[in-house]
């Protein structure tokens, strides 16, 4: 079995995010892998154990994004993309245009990843790769089963989950409970420098910049309004309720 | 020169802190308040590799070099010096003579088990009248056909009663003193060989530490680590290692002192502003943070030079000295940033200051390293 697991470097979620000259700074921040993609490798690597095959890791970034790639190659996958799109301008259409690019050079039964990402939150990029590529998509899956030709997916939606049916090649996002993340093993970290890691640009894709820039514009960033202290109301148990009632009601204006 | 990490010691790192805060951090109280280790994390390191990270690929190791492991065993100090006592011990006292001094059939039948985690390891060198004078042990081994006869005590006994593979530093010929020395691998449960009392500790509770009691034990030649008369001779390389991986403990017990009253001073607020804004916790944070740098700078290098294959016993002694030292300054002075809080079990600094102070007695006490720092600066 092929699989394709799409993964995304990102802050770290402790990361205290500062902003400088309109753009968010990445200075001292320390990078993760998206945890959502962590759930798509580890469940990538138990598809592989199951029923063989080989795990291909593809990201879009920086060469320093290369870091994210090896600790999936260190959890066990067998080989990895980047490519670096040569800017930081970019956005879902980008991302989505290039990974279904590099994506479709390879063979596949299955495309999974992170159903978002933990930075901006947008829960596009399989989605669009998934139409790019003329696939079924199922999203924020909690259980997934592989077999025959098919998929079953249990996947998250409003209220409850859905059980669904899907045939092969189909893109499947990853939600939070899907399988508990590996480290990597100290022998998986050792292998992980011999595993192919291969750096490509756009031009390696046949794209050029003007194919894949941007639709959307940032125009700014602002920072959430710190957040007020706490309020703690003495008094006796019953009279102390009443006025949490009250200030819930006038001052919050939440009930 | 070179100061940086490469891209696996980096990720080495980065997966041995998240391992530690995740899996032991939340364990790492209650382990000490019960004096008991939970030997499920010792599962988990291995199937991670934590238990042989140094060793080649064909006895069961990750092939790491000590640089790694000195990064591991800070990480896993930062969080619990339990976890990693137990980790190094295994390591650097019993697995490593047997990697290092040990045929290739002993190699088989013990080190790849304790490099793969399967088995537990210990070293017995210290006796109730024998500890830095590691040349004076009475333990007896006298030859009887094949085998030896053991008879003694062994004393203070880091993964005693729990460890399945024993290295023993007996006497063969109290007559020649230190020449008279030879090492043995003792298993578990071979006839004449209990456990005495367990050791009820100041720190590292967690830990287990066993008296070892030897009554006409008897271990077949086979056992033997290198030759009669180099029982010295290994406990002195074993010592040499271990440093490097108790001066890496030290460095980490610190940074987690460190990180918690860094955290705590911005947090707790005294006259109306956070203590950090005081100069007196700016000083003193100032230079806890130096010390553990320069610290973690001579257990690094003398990481280097092992594995450059360098002599290194001078550096080593060096950075144990000067790491247990700063180790046990940087959670005096967490403890005081707390203030009453920090003597509280409520928070754990009080826990790494009492972790710290053994840093500074096994494998070689502190006035020990200055004196080998002595003999090779004097000679």
């Amino acid at each position: 079995m092929k699989i394709v697991a799409l993964v995304k470097q990102t802050f770290d979620s402790e990361a205290k995010v500062v902003l400088g000259g309109g753009k968010i700074s990445r200075q001292g921040i320390s990078l993760i892998m998206n945890p959502y993609d962590e759930y798509a490798v580890e469940e990538a690597l138990k598809l592989k154990e199951k029923h063989g095959g080989e795990v291909t890791v593809v990201t879009v970034g920086p060469d320093e994004a290369t870091e994210a790639v090896r600790q999936a190659l260190a959890m066990g996958a067998d080989q990895s993309i980047l490519v670096n799109p040569g800017t930081e301008d970019i956005d879902e259409y980008t991302t989505a245009t290039i990974l279904a690019k590099a994506v479709s050079g390879l063979e596949y039964d299955l495309i999974i990843g992170g159903f978002r990402a933990i930075d901006d939150g947008s829960a596009q990029v399989a989605g669009r790769v998934a139409e790019i590529l003329n696939l079924p998509v199922v999203n924020m899956v909690t259980k997934l089963e592989v077999d025959g030709g098919k998929a079953v997916a249990t996947s998250d939606i409003e209220g409850g989950s859905a059980v669904m049916e899907v045939p092969l090649p189909v893109v499947i996002t990853a939600q939070k409970g899907l399988n508990e993340p590996r480290y990597p093993s100290m022998k998986g970290i050792m292998q992980a420098k011999k595993k192919p890691l291969k750096k490509i640009g756009l031009g390696d894709l046949g794209l050029d910049a003007s194919q894949v820039a941007a639709k959307v514009k940032v125009l700014n960033y602002s920072l959430p309004p710190a957040r007020a202290a706490g309020k703690i109301i003495p008094g006796e148990p019953a009279e102390a309720a009443a006025a949490l009632a009250k200030a819930l009601r006038e001052e919050a204006k939440i009930i | 020169m070179n100061f940086k990490l490469t891209e696996e010691q980096e990720l080495l790192r980065k997966t041995v802190r998240d391992f530690a805060e995740n899996e032991i951090g939340p364990k790492a109280a209650e382990m000490d308040e019960k004096e008991d280790y939970d030997w499920s994390l010792w599962d988990k390191m291995a199937e991670m590799g934590l238990t042989g990270i140094v060793f080649p690929e064909k006895y069961g190791g990750a092939e790491m070099d000590y640089i790694s492991y000195a990064l591991a065993t800070e990480e896993l100090a930062r969080v619990d010096a339990s976890s990693s006592v137990v980790i190094a011990a295994h390591t650097s006292l019993c697995s490593w003579p047997i990697y290092a001094f040990g045929n290739e059939e002993q190699k088989q039948r013990f080190l790849v088990p304790l490099a793969e985690g399967k088995k537990l390891g210990a070293l017995g060198l210290t006796e109730p009248s024998a500890g830095s004078d590691a040349g004076a042990v009475k333990l007896s081994a006298v030859p009887d056909g094949n085998d030896y006869i053991l008879n003694g005590t062994k004393a203070f006994i880091t993964n005693g009663g729990k460890g399945d593979i024993y290295v023993i530093i007996v006497s063969t010929d109290k007559a020649k003193k230190h020449r008279g020395t030879a090492a043995f691998v003792v298993e578990k449960d071979t006839p004449g060989f209990t456990f005495g009392k367990k050791e009820h500790k100041l720190g590292i509770r967690a830990s287990y530490t066993y008296e070892l009691v030897f009554e006409n034990c008897r271990v077949p030649k086979e056992n033997m680590l290198g030759s009669d008369g180099e029982g010295f001779k290994i406990a002195m390389a074993i010592l040499d290692g271990g440093r490097i991986s108790i001066a890496a403990q030290a460095v980490g017990i610190a940074q987690g002192a460190y990180e918690q009253a860094l955290a705590y001073s911005k947090i707790r607020e005294q006259f109306g502003r956070p203590i950090s804004a005081n100069q007196g916790i700016q000083w003193m944070l100032a230079d806890m943070h130096t010390r553990i740098e320069a610290a973690r700078l001579l257990t690094l290098h003398s990481a280097y030079l092992r594995d450059a294959g360098q002599p290194h016993t001078e550096e080593s002694a060096m950075a144990k000295l000067y790491a247990a030292e700063c180790s046990m300054w940087v959670t005096v002075k967490a403890v005081q940033i707390f203030g009453g809080y920090g003597y509280s079990r409520e928070y754990p600094v009080e826990r790494m200051m009492r972790d710290a102070k053994i840093t500074e007695i096994y494998e070689g006490t502190s006035e020990v390293q200055r004196i080998v720092i002595a003999n090779s600066i004097l000679r």
